[in-house]
């Protein structure tokens, strides 16, 4: 019964997804469409980050490093297996879609490899080597894939065809997979490992003391969410028409610390928030290009000064609006 | 082996500028287990400020004849002050108001702080690098198939002086003896009398004034600096820091000029490509085999 109800739930999400993708393919200009999903993958990419660094409490500074990771993984492979679909399943709509997901899957893969190798060893220390481990990651990928040449190096990955990477990405995947990643974070936050990994936030050595296995824990959320990452980065290849190293620079990995602090350090609706208001504001400010670094970079320290927990703190949008309910009430 | 013995040199002359900025970072992880990630900005900071410093003392008018000696020196001491300046007002406005804070948030403050420096310096001094004003006219000789300058004995010489005079401060003075105290346990050293926050104002103004000399080496080092030197250099410094045993100030020293041997030995003999990937992959083994570091002592944390 149960499972037929969440069949149901999902059927419904993934009908209300495609109308609302179709009626805005329509009505919205192509930059308006591009912003909106821009925002989507920003809250992929948030709320994947939120759990290593806001509800694990273990910083990296260097997530654009997996994004690129994901990106290349899955744009490489999906050139490669696109017409391997083609060709069992017939050209059309089905086999696009199989080979784009397949696709995202491995590049998804590959990037939550990369974040179990960058994770194992810095993380059985305390939490701030791995901010300095990432941030070096994070340029030894970009230095990377600026040097590989089956990948295009500098000049970027383009496919095997003159008219680039297919634009496979569409609202409906976007959201349907920002929702997916969405739900399944959530639900491993309020499990037991998800206590587990705030107990590792609050005070490491008495979650330890505690029988938690913290090191295993702690590689786990960072493979999560360096995945979730590879998933963005998915999605975001496949938005244009190639990606270039200069796409995954240490400034992304910035944007992605500002949405989370935003929204508030360990909330999943904060990070949703902080998402979606970074895609906008960087649109916003298109404009104040130089400057947006020197406002973030305010933004930071003055958040951190003076409301350090976030706009939101750890709490959760739906909590607090039922608590502001019940005070309304209170008050009548 | 001339090959081997040009390019230790030139290891060495380059592992003591990471020594010098390493020592900053050592010294501030002891006292507040805070990585200070602003340090690699006061370093690139450090650097601009002697170039402006010479070419407002005038150091195209002297040409050929050379920058005179002392005058090289007031730019020196210059710099290093400005620096001070820096280190301090940034402890002061940016780390002190979280120190108590839990510990994501210093780190977040210093990341930000770091950030502020960069893109500020990229408007204010613009982000195209800009050639190093000639303190040093360039001499070289050969010594034994080697070649050698006076720019690297200096840099040496230099490194080896702020070291020794370092060493003296911390072993010889109070204020040092103040900092040992308080970077062995905060609570205490307070509880003996000791003004913590002036100590640690103190830490700021000598790790930053030593990252501003390493700042102005490097110029003369690598003839180009631009607003971005600090990212890439205080990650290598902050290894070699990492693998000398942070919190120890011989072992900054040791690991400085240990990655800056490894640089150059990479370059020359892999490839020039993998010079920078070489002080990460240091860093991973020295993380998974001696996380203390060379010189460090295990020390088990407790509550």
């Amino acid at each position: 019964m149960q499972a037929l109800r969440r069949l149901a739930t999902a059927s419904a999400i993934a009908l209300v997804l495609y109308g609302v993708g179709l009626w805005l393919s329509d009505g919205l200009i192509e930059y308006a469409q591009r912003i909106v999903l821009l925002a989507g993958i920003n809250v992929i990419l948030a709320v994947g980050l939120n759990l290593i660094n806001g509800t694990t409490g273990q910083f990296s500074i260097g997530h654009a490093g997996f994004m690129a990771v994901g990106a290349y993984g899955a744009a490489f492979f999906g050139v490669k297996l696109a017409p391997i679909f083609a060709r069992v399943l017939g050209a059309g709509a089905v086999a696009e879609a199989l080979t784009f997901n397949v696709a995202l899957l491995i590049g998804a893969a590959f990037a939550g490899a990369a974040g179990l190798l960058v994770g194992a060893p810095s993380l059985r220390l305390r939490g701030d080597y791995l901010a300095v481990v990432t941030l070096g990651f994070g340029e030894i990928i970009r230095i990377s894939f600026n040097n590989a040449q089956f990948l295009g190096a500098a000049t970027g990955y383009f496919g095997d065809s003159p008219a680039g990477l297919p634009a496979y990405t569409s609202f409906f995947w976007v959201y349907g997979w920002a929702i997916a990643i969405v739900v399944l974070i959530r639900n491993l936050t309020f499990s037991q490992t998800g206590r587990s990994l705030a107990a590792i936030r609050e005070d490491e050595i008495a979650a330890e003391a505690m029988a938690t296995p913290t090191t295993r824990l702690k590689v786990l959320a960072f493979s999560l969410s360096a995945a979730s990452a590879g998933i963005a980065g998915g999605l975001f290849a496949y938005m244009q028409s190639g990606i270039r190293p200069e796409d995954f620079r240490f400034d992304k990995s910035i944007d992605m610390v500002v949405m989370i602090i935003i929204g508030g350090l360990g909330s999943i609706s904060g990070a949703i928030v902080g998402g979606v208001f970074v895609a906008v504001t960087l649109e916003l400010m298109r404009d104040l290009q130089q400057y947006r670094l020197v406002l973030y970079a305010l933004l930071l320290v003055g958040i951190m000064l003076v409301r350090p927990e976030g706009l939101l703190g750890n709490r959760e949008l739906p909590d607090l609006v039922r608590g502001w309910l019940r005070k309304a009430k209170i008050a009548k | 082996m001339s090959t081997l013995l040009q390019q230790v040199l030139n290891g060495l002359s380059l592992g003591s500028i990471y020594a010098l900025i390493a020592l900053g970072y050592t010294m501030v992880y002891g006292i507040l287990k805070l990585i200070n990630f602003a340090h690699g900005e006061v370093f690139m900071i450090g650097a601009y400020a002697g170039y402006f410093g010479a070419i407002g003392l005038g150091v195209e008018r002297y040409g050929a004849a050379g920058f005179p000696l002392y005058l090289a020196l007031v730019v020196l001491v210059l710099a290093m002050a400005a620096a001070a300046l820096l280190g301090v007002s940034i402890e002061l406005l940016a780390y002190r108001p979280v120190r108590s804070a839990p510990r994501l948030t210093p780190l977040i403050t210093a990341i930000g702080v770091s950030l502020f420096l960069q893109n500020a310096a990229m408007l204010v001094f613009s982000p195209n690098p800009r050639p190093y004003p000639p303190i040093l006219r360039e001499v070289r000789f050969e010594l034994g198939g080697v070649i050698v300058t006076n720019v690297k004995l200096t840099i040496f010489v230099v490194a080896l002086a702020l070291m020794v005079g370092l060493n003296w401060f911390i072993q010889r003075t109070w204020t040092g003896k103040a900092m040992r105290a308080v970077s062995t346990n905060l609570d205490a050293a307070r509880l003996m009398g000791i003004d913590t926050d002036r100590i640690i104002r103190v830490t700021f103004a000598v790790g930053s004034a030593l990252a501003a000399a390493g700042g102005i080496l490097f110029g003369l080092d690598q003839i180009m600096i631009s607003p971005l030197m600090g990212v890439l250099t205080g990650l290598k410094a902050f290894v070699a820091a990492v693998l000398g045993g942070i919190g120890n100030v011989r072992g900054a020293v040791l690991g400085g000029l240990l990655i800056g041997l490894a640089e150059q030995l990479t370059a020359g003999y892999l490839s020039p490509d993998y010079r920078d990937a070489i002080t990460f992959v240091i860093l991973i083994i020295i993380l998974i085999l001696r996380p203390e570091g060379l010189l460090g002592v295990v020390r088990p944390e407790k509550v």
